[in-house]
């Protein structure tokens, strides 16, 4: 029997996975939430059809969306985390000692349920005492929020779901608004690949840009993810992403990771031609 | 109780929807057309249809024995007509496909003759005087009172209008505002009790009330109010197509003459496609209104308590209600007062739209207005208080400069009509004061006249329409679209 999961990357193009079954299925409030088990990624989650993490990638993800940051700033302790129910950018921060107060906002209960019940290797630190999980919409929760984070994650699913508002203008201001003097914010920023993507990052990094004064744009390889290849901002009001880093102090932790070094932190940030061709378009 | 319920007369099924079914029926039934439209199903107009879709375009047929008549309506339309004047509490309803604007206008012909008086606040929608410039009615003004605060024209006060009907014992009508654009509502009831003891009729502009007929926690409607008459607007918040409407008359209204009165101006090649739309959505607000209502006032409820909480901005709400000028407060309605933070209304609306990608129904002097309805959804709603936070921060000033919105008090030296084909001259606008102006000026949205035909020009009120242009409003009515200058009488009439 052949049973196959299928996401259309654009109308024209179709990414396949082999699933050996279907672990969960549920229509929350928001999305339809479905796990599977499959040969060669493991365990996949998928909100709307979307894929949004594998077993056997998201430690790209994950590592890249937090250590980048974690590198930069060496005062991060409070920071406030959007989206991410499935607990992979979580258990990447709660690895660092200094970190001491961690708020996950997330707007369906749902996901984070299901990915306790079938995802505990993501989901593993979100008892960590310094999590404190919220169950409702970012851009409400951050409204109130004045210089009170080192460090926002925006781990959103795509700009044309339930996460719309998380790609806005209004956002990224309340966003600015919530860190302190020195904060940064990283938040996925799509794919540069296709035409639809292209267009959405290019908005996205438009608003970012136009909101914070230091806006750069880094890459990572993630096989299932559209095109392979995608990309996160990293705003910030003080610390370049470059420039600031210390790696001699991040190496000094001893964190082992499998995607992250310090080499590749800065390898990351020099984008192909034609990305920084578009960039510079709406800069 | 079984018997009881067997012996009542039976009422129409608001399950029912004839025109779409007819509709439906026609479809399946691959009727070979040999007549208008010429885009033949859209078999004719490939760009049309693909951009439209098929669905939309194999029902836009032309009036038909299956399908009934506007002009004339005998079967289906008819049919259509009983459920919506059921679902209203109506005597008769008629389906509208010239906007509201055909409704209001055709209560006003039916009431008004030539020379006759009306009884109106000035805070009309033009559509209002533009039906006394067709039939030559004269206005009687009843001024609003003004919130100071916010600047904006409330209800009728029930003494300011049993002075004008005391004062003008032989005006044929009373019309109201009912709820205006902000939602303010007066006292309905009183107004057509007051009316209907002066052998008057009491019309409604409900424009921005449909709803009110679907929810349990809303304003009085005009038919429960005992309105002669009432225009209403399904296609704002009872979500039928742009341009479709709804006309309800009460027991002392005779339908056929109406129905003459509609004929005088409407087409006769009624779209099916806005008589669908009215058909569908009464059918939706009999059968799930008052709970689709109820989540929209809630939205709205929340929004203002979100919006009150970022500081500066004022989202009013019932506690305006004073029993008189603010009779009753509609709660679906967001209107939002932007003077504190230093903004006029109308730049908060262009910042809105400009940089946050957020369209909003209107802006003016003091004031903004967010359309809630049956589609909207909570996390729009963050956005929209989200960029209002930001605008905040961002843009907001000492306020220094910012007019103050005033009720400009109107002297009507003639009739519209009058006024509309006299011999008239173009001066430029500083020139213009003191004479008699022969067209409209209005900020549109939302379409309350600055200046009506038959009223004199003030420097006050050049002052209000420059200010108004400098802050961004869009202005319409004169012939000069720049509106440098003003078309005025060629002579001023004898005083």
């Amino acid at each position: 029997m052949e049973m196959w999961f299928s996401e259309f990357h654009t109308p024209d193009v179709k990414h396949s996975i082999r699933v050996n079954r279907q672990l969960y299925s549920k229509q929350s409030d928001y999305q339809r939430i479905d796990i599977f088990e499959t040969p060669e990624f493991g365990r996949v989650l998928t909100l709307d059809g979307n894929v949004m993490l594998t077993e056997r990638d998201e430690f790209i993800y994950d590592e890249m969306i937090t250590h980048v940051p974690m590198a930069v700033h060496p005062g991060i302790r409070d920071i406030l985390v959007i989206g991410a129910g499935d607990g992979g950018v979580v258990k990447e921060l709660t690895r660092y000692d200094r970190v001491r107060h961690i708020d996950l906002v997330e707007m369906d209960p749902q996901v984070v349920e299901a990915c306790r019940a079938y995802l505990p290797g993501n989901a593993c630190r979100l008892d960590d005492s310094r999590v404190h999980i919220y169950f409702e919409n970012a851009l409400k929760f951050i409204r109130r929020c004045e210089s009170a984070y080192d460090l926002i994650i925006v781990d959103s699913t795509d700009p044309f779901g339930p996460s719309e508002g998380l790609f806005t203008l209004e956002f990224y201001g309340n966003c600015y608004k919530a860190l302190r003097a020195d904060g940064i914010m990283v938040n996925q920023q799509g794919s540069p690949f296709y035409k639809q993507d292209a267009e959405a990052m290019q908005r996205s990094h438009k608003r970012i840009a136009g909101t914070f004064p230091i806006s750069r744009v880094y890459q990572a390889h993630i096989p299932t993810y559209a095109a392979g290849y995608w990309l996160f901002g990293f705003a910030s009001k003080k610390y370049h992403p470059v420039n600031d880093l210390d790696a001699a102090k991040w190496l000094a932790l001893n964190l082992s990771t499998r995607y992250y070094t310090t080499q590749l932190h800065v390898g990351a940030f020099y984008l192909p031609a034609f990305l920084e061709k578009m960039l510079r378009e709406v800069e | 109780m079984g018997n009881m319920q067997q012996n009542k007369p039976s009422r129409p099924d608001q399950r029912r929807a004839p025109i779409y079914e007819a509709l439906e029926t026609f479809r399946q039934m691959r009727v070979v057309p040999f007549d208008v439209p010429g885009h033949k199903r859209g078999r004719g107009n490939s760009e049309l249809t693909a951009f439209l879709g098929r669905q939309c375009v194999s029902v836009d047929v032309n009036s038909m024995k299956p399908l009934d008549n506007l002009c004339h309506p005998i079967s289906v339309i008819r049919e259509a007509e009983e459920l919506a004047a059921d679902a209203f509490g109506a005597s008769h309803a008629f389906l509208m496909v010239g906007g509201t604007t055909s409704s209001v206008q055709s209560m006003v012909l039916t009431a008004c003759k030539r020379g006759d008086e009306i009884i109106l606040p000035r805070n009309v929608h033009r559509s209002v005087i533009n039906a006394l410039v067709l039939c030559g009615a004269v206005p009687v003004y009843v001024n609003p009172e003004v919130e100071q605060r916010l600047g904006i024209s409330l209800g009728m006060q029930r003494e300011q209008v049993a002075k004008a009907i005391a004062e003008h014992p032989n005006a044929v009508a009373v019309l109201v505002n009912n709820p205006t654009y902000y939602g303010i509502c007066s006292d309905l009831r009183a107004i057509v009790k007051m009316a209907h003891d002066a052998g008057m009729l009491c019309l409604a502009d409900e424009a921005h009330g449909t709803h009110f007929y679907f929810g349990d926690d809303l304003p009085v409607s005009a038919m429960a109010a005992g309105a002669d008459m009432a225009a209403v607007s399904m296609h704002k918040s009872g979500g039928s197509l742009t341009q479709s409407s709804l006309l309800l008359t009460g027991p002392r209204i005779h339908a056929g003459y109406v129905r003459q009165i509609i004929n005088l101006t409407q087409t006769t090649s009624g779209s099916y496609l806005l008589m669908s739309s009215l058909d569908i959505s009464r059918r939706n607000l009999a059968l799930r209104g008052r709970e689709v209502f109820a989540r929209v006032a809630a939205m709205a409820e929340y929004a203002r308590g979100e919006v009150n909480a970022i500081g500066g901005y004022y989202a009013f709400g019932r506690e305006l209600v004073n029993k008189n000028s603010i009779f009753d407060f509609d709660t679906t309605k967001l209107s939002v007062h932007t003077r504190d933070i230093g903004l006029a209304g109308i730049e908060v609306y262009d910042i809105l739209r400009d940089e946050y990608d957020i369209q909003i129904e209107f802006g003016d002097i003091g004031n903004i207005l967010a359309y809630l309805s049956m589609g909207d959804r909570p996390q729009e709603l963050e956005r929209l208080v989200s960029a209002l936070a930001e605008i905040r921060r961002r843009y907001q000033t000492d306020g220094t400069g910012l007019l103050k919105q005033e009720y400009i008090d109107p002297d009507v030296v003639i009739s519209p009509q009058e006024a509309f084909y006299a011999e008239k001259q173009s001066l430029p606008l500083r020139k213009s004061v003191g004479r008699v102006c022969s067209e409209f000026v209005m900020c549109y949205p939302p379409g309350i006249p600055i200046l009506a035909p038959g009223e004199r020009i003030t420097s006050q009120i050049l002052d209000y329409i420059e200010y108004a242009k400098a802050k961004g409003c869009s202005m319409t009515g004169p012939e000069d679209p720049e509106i440098l200058h003003l078309n005025v009488l060629a002579k001023n009439p004898a005083e």
